[in-house]
């Protein structure tokens, strides 16, 4: 299996906790759910699923605060009353890392929507040579889309700049949305009751985290 | 008319004289600034809003390019009308007609098509995910915030008017930046505007919107703020030619006058443009 190895940074990320999403809290570092939507960004087709391997952590970790204007929106359709936005602002904080950089190692498998035509050969020469002229379906972010990510292709034989020499266990973190896409042919997807996460427990150590394959023990749900 | 074909990538500069360009309601108002670096930033929904308001004022709130998110403007009742549609009506209950819904939402809604929206309020509508993504906007050098104790000559109540034996004065506060020059990145996804139908005079909507939505949000609080620079980079192609680090990298900004100075115009700071470096692919177009 060909692996691949992006490197992406970007002044800001919120990989926002699911037990903090009223006032934002990220993760400490990258969950694997966000490093495979930026693979994504970059090529994604029904014929194939990318499964993260590893992550690299090259900048220690930084926190900074931001609280903004958001729209609280809460909705029902017995409820006919008007909202207005000035009303329903609400004041949210969210506590997000700051200069962060990585660098993601995943390979693709191919699913059982491929058609005739589709080869891993031809995947991974569209994915190498999107990455290696920086283009995207869309422009990756970390988290958030306000949190744009720069990315580069890396090839196995360049020399790398170190992970940061530093371990940590970081607790229990969401792996990745088991999505129940069979009502959503049109690739717009509304979660609903039947999409479920799974999560793992991660260890940094010396910088970097193994990612275990989704069907994996360490992986529940 | 047609979706937009090219990615874009773009460099909007922005300043601010004597103005406040983004309160923090975590620190009483005053401007946001990157507490490690002294930077000013400017949050990405906070340029969003005004091009929201440019467009609104502009077109009137007409459709197609009327805005969702308006202020004062009532959410459930847009998403109500989609369901009234005689071709959202006919549809099945379930994804289908959400989708129909969505695709209402995009074609009325002009923020809906560029920034995208999560309509599952209410009735559920789906979930749409724009073309145009913004960064925070940040200073090229540190900012300073000045505070300014203002009077005014009246009171709000008859209680405070009795405290004051008459006198009625009050005292406030305003947040000033005496100056600052912000930059903020900008992406446009080709796949996505077609998902959404973000078409060419949308296109030419933002680029206007972006340009002159400084001109249209005076008030008190903002002192003199406006577009300086508008730089664009479209590519040949809808996946784009050129890593989108490497284009903003041809764009400098750096002081033009004694940096040991403090900057007060944006004469203090000189722009400059590799020309010369722009990938082949891609179409330098400097919109202001």
């Amino acid at each position: 299996m060909k692996g691949f190895c992006l490197e992406v940074w970007g002044d800001y990320a919120c990989f926002t906790r699911p037990e903090m999403k009223v006032e934002r809290v990220s993760y400490d570092v990258i969950t694997p759910s966000a490093a495979r939507a930026i693979f994504e960004a970059i090529l994604w087709k029904p014929a194939i699923r990318w499964q993260v391997d590893k992550i690299e952590i090259l900048k220690p970790i930084k926190w900074t605060n931001v609280r903004r204007n958001e729209v609280g929106k809460v909705a029902s359709p017995r409820n006919k009353e008007s909202i207005f936005i000035e009303d329903e602002r609400q004041q949210r904080a969210a506590l997000i890392l700051k200069d962060v950089a990585y660098r993601l190692h995943a390979h693709f498998e191919m699913t059982d929507k491929k058609g005739s035509e589709d080869t891993e050969a031809k995947f991974a020469a569209m994915f190498e040579r999107r990455a290696e002229n920086g283009q995207c379906f869309h422009r990756p972010y970390f988290g958030t889309r306000e949190f744009a990510v720069d990315f580069k292709l890396v090839q196995p034989d360049q020399s790398q700049p170190k992970a940061i020499s530093e371990d940590r266990d970081l607790g229990w973190m969401v792996y990745d949305i088991r999505h129940d896409n069979s009502k959503d042919e049109s690739h717009v997807h509304s979660c609903t009751d039947k999409c479920s996460p799974r999560i793992y427990r991660p260890v940094m150590k010396q910088g970097i985290i193994l990612v275990p394959d989704w069907k994996s023990e360490e992986v529940r749900g | 008319m047609s979706s937009v074909a090219n990615r874009y990538d773009f460099v909007l500069l922005f300043d601010v004289k004597d103005g406040n360009p983004n309160g923090d309601p975590d620190a009483g108002n005053m401007p946001r600034v990157d507490a490690e670096t002294g930077m000013g930033l400017v949050t990405d929904v906070c340029l969003k809003r005004k091009v929201r308001n440019f467009v609104q004022m502009i077109k009137e709130g007409k459709k197609p390019f009327d805005i969702f998110i308006k202020e004062k403007a009532i959410l459930n009742n847009l998403i109500d009308q989609a369901h009234e549609q005689e071709k959202v009506k006919i549809k099945e209950k379930g994804s289908e007609k959400t989708e129909e819904a969505r695709k209402w939402m995009c074609e009325n809604f002009f923020d809906i098509r560029t920034f995208g929206a999560v309509m599952s309020t209410g009735k559920n509508a789906g979930q749409v995910r724009g073309p145009v993504q913004l960064t925070f906007g940040r200073s090229i050098e540190r900012v300073v915030t000045s505070e300014h104790s203002i009077t005014r000559m009246a009171v709000a109540t008859v209680a405070e008017s009795e405290k004051q034996s008459g006198d009625n004065r009050t005292m406030g506060r305003k947040f000033t930046i005496p100056y600052g020059l912000y930059l903020s990145h900008g992406f446009i996804s080709a796949p996505l505007a077609k998902q959404t139908g973000f078409s060419e005079e949308d296109l030419k909507l933002l680029w206007d919107a972006l340009k002159t939505m400084f001109d249209h949000d005076r008030s008190a609080a903002r002192g003199l703020m406006g577009t300086r620079k508008l730089i664009v980079f479209k590519h040949g192609s809808e996946f784009g030619n050129a890593p989108a680090q490497n284009l903003f990298d041809l764009v400098k900004v750096e002081r033009a006058t004694d940096p040991a100075k403090p900057a007060r115009e944006f004469t203090d700071y000189k722009v400059t443009l590799e020309k010369a470096k722009v990938p082949q692919g891609v179409e330098l177009l400097e919109m202001l």
